[in-house]
């Protein structure tokens, strides 16, 4: 069994800690283990699921297939660094409020992914957004409210008065023909 | 236990401020900063570490254990094997049939047969890899066939069917075959739903912390802590009153978490042996062992229908997969039955169901539990039906719509009903009558519909007991503490809870603090399972709202010297309605009521009405009352590849009431993703190595990667349509929104395929290489069809004939006809067909 160790500083969310931790260990088990950061979750621990998604100077990484060792004089972000003092984020606003967080397992995962989405496309498209949060599973939303509060959040970022339409809130009033159907009404 | 203040269906009618809008969820917070406390979140002083040593082989004698060498791996602390806890357990009290370790044989890969804990979770790794298991292999059996030809060895040896057949059930509810002599169209199916598994994002995890030689508490990943609890005491032969069980918030359940597992008891009783905490963490792999998933089903279903669409009868056959183990299997069994009833007028139904052991993880409850299967069956053969009829699909179902508040062929209580809206809004969101049947080929749409309970009627024991309990503790600073043994596993019942309380006493949401799925401090609820905790947690929690309203109104109206029943609760204030300026705020209404009556504590507690039916097999199917969805599908076909594409999805659900609309919605998108992810993918399948490699029958895809489901990608945009009818037997009129919104899904994929280019695909996933095939077939002028064409030929046993409501039944059995059977029975060895046989022309008997 492997015994080394290793000692190394770690900036996590901005603040530089000495953590000692066995070599092998990955950065997701260092993260919760070593330094108590226990928002970062797993569901696979082989690369598989994207739960375990931290960023790393800036971009996602699954944190179960990066080894801690590797990270020194790197930007890690969590979960837990992403309030600013005790506001939210306007994505963890948005993720709370319209229930994009259901057993919020796979949030941290999406919320850090969506964030370096945002980071760099401040107005994606839809397509954009799933082909960037693609890596993560989500099995309680299937997705809708996640793209709907990444919609959200993007335009508050940008300054945007923003509010949730009614048929995010309430739903669909029927009665009205929606989608393929009202495209097809549209062209006659 | 006082009596009840009300029955929840003579509630004050007031307006409600908080229900019926979309606030947020009351630990969103908490979610999004990453603070929720998930099992595998905790860690204790001197916590160790447990891994669980499981079985490779399918089925097989334990002939040796040895854990010598894994002793010498530096840091282990000690082992377990079954011979240290003999006492079996198991969801059902009817199929206790688990060990926490297996003492003696395995019955499926994974099966855990040894258990090793040590200082680091590494260190329990290494050696749980190093404990030597000798085994003696037995036959293995893989299948529904295999189990029905293969009655040696038996997997179990309890059941009373015998050989590896572990429940058999038939039940006649009228006169079928009179029904089908009356039909002017018969129609038969057969069909298969593969099994699948829930893949919740997080791995069980539990931590066990001894308190003392014979006391124990444990935190888990669980949907149902009472059960747990009850396990917990059987296996570890310790008083429940000494065990504490403590629900984590689940990172998901869909009925994954709703057994008790030997994980959580192996993990107390290495925590009483070593004396220090034990934590053990699922690796995904585990996690499909675990399984409790969909049951594979085969069906065949036999119906008749008048020319005008007016459904006469139906026959329903359904054979499960149950895998190595009872879980909720008999129930199951039933449930692929009991709900055939209440969306359809169905005046003769019979059902005969089956499930047999293999030698595979065990299925259980996964979201629908048990009905989405017939669902499939029932809504791909109307549309067959239709077809053959010449009547519109949706106008098939519509005619044949179940009467709301009466009673079923099947003795089932339905109340309201709104699934006549919810189709109506999906055939006007789609544009169904515009666009059904007409699009180009390779586009089509497809609608169904289903139906779910808000809770199941009856209890997984049995006892005369409430099936939820909610204790409010206030003080005066106006805080109110509620206390309630449910478990939040990400569907929001904690926002139910807090949004009842807040709603009844007039406060915010911040005021209220949840205390919940805790057997030490809070009452009993059973658990997250069966769509129950919105409507019977909801109930008892309106109970105990409107008694501590009652004591605070009582002090206030004496302070402010006006009549009680003048008393407005509401924004943090009690007041006069008549003239608002008066009142108090809340915490001084909590300081009057305490001054009045002592420390101010409340309870309310919720039991289901008795349901009607008193036959054998009544107890599975019962609800307060149900919930509906409709859904259309639209779907793009490719017949070059038969590859194709979900285009966008309308789903209507009857919610009866919204407690908060945009969680509703999350909980419907959420039931149409997984669904999708049934009907197009997901799949629990199984390979035999070949005998070179032990010929064991191993899980194909254990793992995330090859266990396909939707990403961001497949996902539809959906449609959805809240439809508010309210339902008195809810809190708020509120019913279940869970599960009732996948079922529609499946059948709504199937038949728009059929819609796109005229193919039926009769099983589940479907798959593009089927789609091709049947393509094949049909270019060929054979049937333009894929799926099963047989049913497996086996005695379903006695059969229960049941007179209906409408044949002036009284819910029981038809005494008469048991009797004869006892004789028969006694007087013969033949098999039940012959019985039946002999039994043919007394119909008069159960028609009376
Ligand atoms: S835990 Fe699944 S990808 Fe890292
Ligand atoms: S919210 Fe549960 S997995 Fe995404």
């Amino acid at each position: 069994m492997l015994t080394e160790s290793s000692t190394l500083t770690l900036t996590i969310n901005g603040e530089e800690r000495r953590v000692a931790f066995p070599t092998h260990h990955t950065l997701l088990e260092v993260l919760r283990e070593e330094c108590g950061l226990t928002g970062t979750k797993h569901g696979c621990e082989l690369g598989e699921c994207g739960t375990c998604t931290v960023l790393v100077d800036d971009k996602p990484v699954l944190s179960c297939l990066a080894l801690a060792a590797e990270m020194e004089g790197r930007r890690i972000e969590t979960v837990e660094g992403m309030q600013e003092a005790n506001e939210l984020d306007p994505l963890q606003r948005t993720f709370a409020d319209l229930g994009a967080a259901q057993c919020g397992y796979c949030t941290p995962a999406i919320l850090l992914t969506a964030r370096a989405l945002l980071d760099h496309n401040p107005d994606p498209t839809e397509a954009e957004t799933r082909a960037a949060l693609a890596g993560v599973l989500c099995r309680c939303t299937g997705y809708i409210k996640i793209l709907q509060a990444v919609e959200g959040a993007a335009a508050i970022r940008r300054g945007e008065d923003w509010t949730p339409p009614d048929d995010v809130l309430y739903g669909d009033p029927p009665g009205t023909p929606t989608g393929p159907a009202a495209e097809d009404t549209a062209n006659g | 236990m006082a009596e009840p203040v009300r029955t929840p269906d003579e509630r004050p009618e007031r307006e409600t401020r908080l229900i019926g809008t979309p606030f947020r969820r009351v630990d969103g917070r908490a979610k999004v900063t990453g603070v929720t406390r998930f099992a595998d979140d905790l860690s204790f002083p001197r916590m160790c570490h447990m891994r669980l040593v499981r079985s490779t082989m399918p089925h097989a004698r334990i002939v040796k254990i040895d854990t010598r060498e894994a002793a010498q791996v530096p840091g282990v602390l000690g082992f377990l094997t079954g011979k240290s806890m003999p006492n079996t357990f198991g969801i059902l009290p009817v199929s206790e049939d688990e060990h926490a370790l297996c003492p003696d044989k395995v019955r499926m890969v994974g099966d855990p047969v040894a258990a090793v804990a040590a200082v680091t979770e590494d260190a329990a790794f290494e050696a749980a890899l190093k404990v030597r298991v000798e085994y003696e292999p037995l036959t293995t059996i893989s299948s529904i066939e295999e189990a029905l030809a293969t009655p040696e060895p038996r997997i179990h040896d309890y059941s009373r069917a015998g050989g590896n057949i572990h429940k058999l059930a038939s039940l006649e509810f009228g006169d079928v075959e009179g029904a089908f002599a009356d039909a002017d169209l018969l129609l038969e199916d057969f069909c298969y739903y593969e099994g699948n598994t829930h893949l919740a994002m997080e791995q069980h995890a539990a931590v066990a912390l001894p308190e003392d030689v014979d006391r124990v508490t444990v935190y888990s990943s669980t949907q149902t802590p009472h059960y747990v609890h009850r396990a917990l005491s059987k296996v570890l032969d310790i008083p429940a009153s000494r065990i504490r069980v403590i629900a984590c918030p689940n990172g998901g359940g869909f009925g994954g978490k709703s057994d008790p597992f030997n994980h959580e008891i192996v993990a107390a009783k290495m925590a009483l042996h070593l004396g220090r905490p034990v934590k053990i963490v699922l690796t995904r792999e585990e996690v499909f062992y675990c399984h409790r998933g969909r049951h594979p089903v085969q069906m065949w279903l036999k119906t008749g229908f008048k020319k005008d669409g007016t459904i006469t009868g139906q026959h329903l056959k359904s054979a499960l997969d149950g895998g190595a183990y009872g879980s909720y299997g008999v129930a199951s069994t039933y449930y692929t039955g009991a709900l055939q009833t209440v969306t359809y007028k169905l005046p003769h139904y019979r059902f005969d169901g089956v499930r047999t052991y293999t030698n595979k993880p065990p299925c259980g409850p996964k979201r629908g539990h048990g009905t989405p299967q017939p669902r499939f069956a029932w809504e791909i053969h109307l549309d067959k039906a239709a077809h053959a009829l010449g009547i519109d699909p949706a106008d098939l179902r519509i005619k044949n719509l179940e009467e709301p508040e009466t009673v079923t062929a099947n003795w089932l209580k339905v109340g309201t009903i709104g699934l006549g809206k919810c189709i109506e809004a999906v055939v006007e969101g789609s544009g169904w009558r515009e666009r059904y049947g007409k699009l180009p080929e390779g586009r089509g749409l497809g609608l169904a519909c289903g139906a779910y309970l808000c809770g199941a009627g009856l209890p997984i024991y049995w006892n005369h007991m409430p099936q939820s309990g909610v204790q409010l503790l206030l003080d005066r600073s106006g805080r109110v503490a509620v206390f309630c043994g449910e478990t939040e596993i990400g569907q929001g019942s904690d926002s139910v809870l807090a949004a009842v309380v807040a709603e009844v006493l007039g406060v915010d949401l911040n005021d209220i603090r949840l205390c919940v799925g805790d057997t030490d401090l809070t009452p009993v609820d059973l658990g997250s399972y069966s769509s129950r905790v919105t409507l019977m947690m909801g109930n008892a929690a309106i109970e105990a709202a409107e008694r501590a309203r009652e004591m605070l109104a009582s002090a206030v109206a004496e302070q402010l010297e006006i009549p009680k029943d003048r008393l407005v609760f509401a924004e943090r204030r009690v007041f006069d309605t008549e003239d608002p300026e008066r009142g108090v705020d809340f915490a001084d209404a909590c300081i009057a009521a305490e001054a009045r009556f002592g420390t101010l504590g409340t309870v309310g507690s919720y039991t289901p009405p008795r349901s009607p039916g008193r036959f054998k097999g009544a107890g599975v199917g019962p609800s307060p009352t149900y919930s509906y969805s409709a859904c259309v599908m639209e779907v793009e076909v490719d017949p070059a590849t038969g590859l194709y594409r979900p285009i966008h999805v309308w789903i209507a659900h009857d919610i009866g009431r919204s407690i908060n609309p945009v969680l509703v919605l999350g909980q419907v998108e959420g039931s149409v993703y997984m669904g999708l992810g049934e009907a197009m993918m997901e799949e629990q399948v199984f390979r035999r190595l070949p005998k070179r490699l032990s010929g064991a029958l191993v899980h194909k895809m254990p793992s995330m990667l090859e266990y396909k489901s939707p990403t961001f990608h497949e996902m539809p945009p959906v449609t959805s349509y809240l439809i508010e009818d309210p339902d008195v037997r809810g809190p708020f009129g509120a019913k279940e929104v869970g599960q009732g919104p996948l079922l529609p899904v499946p059948p709504a994929l199937a038949n728009a395929i059929f819609d796109a280019v005229g193919v039926r695909i009769d099983q589940i996933p479907i798959q593009p290489h089927m789609i091709l095939k049947a393509l094949d077939a049909k270019r060929q002028g054979a049937e333009p069809r894929y799926g099963p064409t047989s049913f497996p030929e086996l005695d379903f046993g006695e059969l229960i004939k049941v007179a209906t409501p409408a044949e002036g039944g009284d819910g029981r059995a038809s005494d008469e006809l048991q009797r004869k059977r006892q004789e028969s029975k006694r007087a013969t060895s033949g098999t039940m067909a012959e019985r039946d046989e002999a039994l043919k022309g007394k119909k008069d008997l159960t028609t009376r």
